[in-house]
């Protein structure tokens, strides 16, 4: 498929050369987080007397300490609650916006597309301050539904752009036969554009999903109670609060650093469909 | 009769069907931001300025100390830090998206895990190299030592002149996987048309990269560097875990985004905090991420 450089012969030397750029990129790249995992299960004295040594024994009381005398599990839940359900939000109003963007022509319609993609290139935390005045006003100050409405708003402009690419190359043929059967236009997005969805949905939900689950603005300004943490702004707290102790801090970053990583290994790919979406086409 | 009911109904639809997403992104995305902005123009205590002072706050900000020097040095440190990412992040992500896009094996993997920081929290990257930084473990310069490069150990994140670079690396660090995937895309989207000519021509790397590739994939080049400004011009994440929201030594670290973090919700940090005089700023920063967006696409798209 991919028709390239790679086709081309390359003599043993520049190979030699490209590898050992390479690798040493990777290693650059690899061992701080090497040692952040490693160090999270030694004590502190191992830490500081044999940093570079694997652990004698995989100690997990750094673990057990971040989870039964901290209220970890509860900001992993908030954590989860909130992205998933701004995801949800995401990929339900973006469906339906772009479906009406793709499927149909009206007037100003090249207007709003590109009033929504303008959100792509607009820094969010720039309205910090109305936001926050809002959820004031609104009572949500300190609810994680401040959050969930932020990151839904957030993730819209990127829902849109990703879906009204995928449904423009859906054929009309199969919408208009089922109109000539008397099919609602809510019922021809229900069965028949929906079900095409699927590959599209996961980019979407993917390519938000990282950035909002790691968030640090938002819960640093909109949330102040413990038991609303969601993990980053509890990262940051847990670190403030144990600064001297290594090996837990070594075990609070990891655990917050796990999740996403294996969440990205294993589907980076539409991530990085969300992230050349429309930048670079084919 | 009948076919004009049936358009009016589908236009109903269509209205049902941009409802939801054109209400949330436009009550608390763009309304918020214009709001923000006009907070710009009011000054009083508490989260909501009410007294109207036209432009008392940007007056402040760019003739009284120390707002006045606040604000440049936020400006210049911006600035700096952008060119700093650019070499080290987008530059490098150039060189090794060529690399990878070369007849080699295992490049799957060369780029995952190039790609696996980008899924961390900035709080985490920030905080795991303060850790590696810290002369208490002084783990970085142990590396150091055994590299033989003890005379360059120094306080990293202390001293002026090298915070701010270091801070610049941990950026890149972490989000260099970010450019290597576009130009990747971009390289692997040159068709072989292209590439054979210049195989016939026998022309050699640096000649391929400037007449060949540079030029082709310009408007991605154009992409990345609009991502990298406009993060870096909204940046604020780095400087709070790894030099405070004070952007530490001595504001050597203080960017746009610390600066209008402090100033708008300072109360925490015992310094009375000015939300007109944050919009002010907040404003500032949205001019400047326009002007340069701009610049950009008109730099990407010209063709010459």
């Amino acid at each position: 498929m991919n028709i390239n450089f790679k086709n081309r012969k390359v003599n043993y030397f520049t190979r030699f050369g490209i590898y050992f750029v390479l690798i040493f990129q990777c290693l650059i790249i690899a061992f701080p987080l090497f040692l952040m995992v490693m160090s999270s299960f030694k004590s502190n004295r191992e830490i500081f007397k044999a940093p570079f040594k694997l652990p004698a024994t995989l100690n997990m009381e750094n673990y057990r300490k971040l989870f039964l005398q901290s209220n970890y599990l509860r900001y992993f839940l908030n954590s989860i609650v909130v992205s998933l359900a701004a995801i949800l939000i995401i990929l339900i109003a973006s469906s339906l916006a772009s479906y009406a963007i793709s499927k149909y022509r009206f007037p100003l319609n090249k207007f709003i597309f590109f009033y929504f993609l303008a959100g792509l290139m607009i820094p969010i935390r720039l309205g910090t301050i109305n936001i926050m005045q809002m959820f004031i006003k609104l009572n949500l100050y300190n609810n994680l539904l401040s959050l969930i409405i932020i990151y839904s708003a957030y993730g819209i402009p990127a829902g849109i752009l990703i879906f009204t690419g995928f449904m423009n190359d859906i054929p009309n043929e199969l919408s208009d036969s089922a109109r000539v059967d008397g099919c609602s236009e809510i019922g021809i997005f229900r069965k028949i554009i929906v079900p095409l969805l699927g590959p599209a949905i996961v980019v979407v939900a993917v390519y938000n999903l990282i950035p909002i689950w790691n968030d640090f603005w938002f819960p640093l300004v909109l949330i102040n109670s413990d038991n609303l943490m969601t993990i980053p702004l509890a990262t940051a707290k847990l670190f403030g609060k144990h600064e001297t102790n290594y090996g837990l801090i070594f075990a609070i970053l990891t655990s917050a650093a796990v999740p996403p990583m294996i969440l990205f290994a294993t589907l980076s790919r539409y991530f990085i469909k969300g992230l050349t979406a429309g930048a670079i086409k084919g | 009769m009948e076919m004009f009911k049936k358009v009016k109904k589908v236009r109903y639809y269509i209205f049902l069907f941009l409802l939801p997403a054109l209400f949330i992104y436009t009550i608390f995305m763009i309304l918020p931001l214009f709001n923000s902005m006009r907070m710009s123009f009011y000054t009083g205590k508490g989260i909501v300025p009410d007294q109207f002072c036209g432009f008392q706050n940007y007056v402040k900000l760019f003739t009284q100390f120390p707002f006045r020097e606040r604000l440049s040095n936020a400006f210049l440190n911006n600035i700096k830090f952008f060119l700093m990412v650019s070499i080290f992040q987008n530059v490098t992500g150039f060189f090794l998206a060529i690399l990878l896009t070369r007849n080699v094996k295992g490049v799957k993997f060369f780029r995952t895990i190039y790609f696996l920081p980008t899924a961390l929290s900035v709080i985490v990257v920030g905080f795991l190299f303060r850790l590696i930084l810290n002369p208490v473990w002084g783990i970085f310069d142990k590396i150091l030592r055994v590299i033989g490069l003890d005379f360059l150990i120094r306080p990293w994140l202390g001293d002026p002149v090298t915070a701010l670079p270091v801070l610049a690396i941990v950026t890149a660090w972490h989000m260099i996987g970010i450019p290597i995937i576009f130009f990747t895309a971009g390289i692997d989207g040159i068709s072989e048309e292209i590439i054979e000519a210049s195989r016939i021509d026998g022309v050699n790397i640096w000649g391929e990269i400037r007449h060949m590739i540079f030029p082709l994939v310009k408007p991605i080049i154009g992409i990345v560097f609009i991502l990298t400004f406009v993060g870096n011009f909204s940046e604020f994440e780095i400087v709070y875990s790894m030099e405070t929201a004070y952007g530490n030594p001595a504001y050597a670290t203080d960017i746009f985004g610390s600066f209008f973090y402090r100033t708008t919700f300072g109360t925490v940090m015992n310094v009375v905090s000015d939300v007109g005089l944050g919009a002010a700023i907040a404003t500032i920063m949205f001019i400047l991420i326009l002007i340069g967006v701009i610049i950009f696409l008109r730099l990407s798209q010209r063709t010459d």
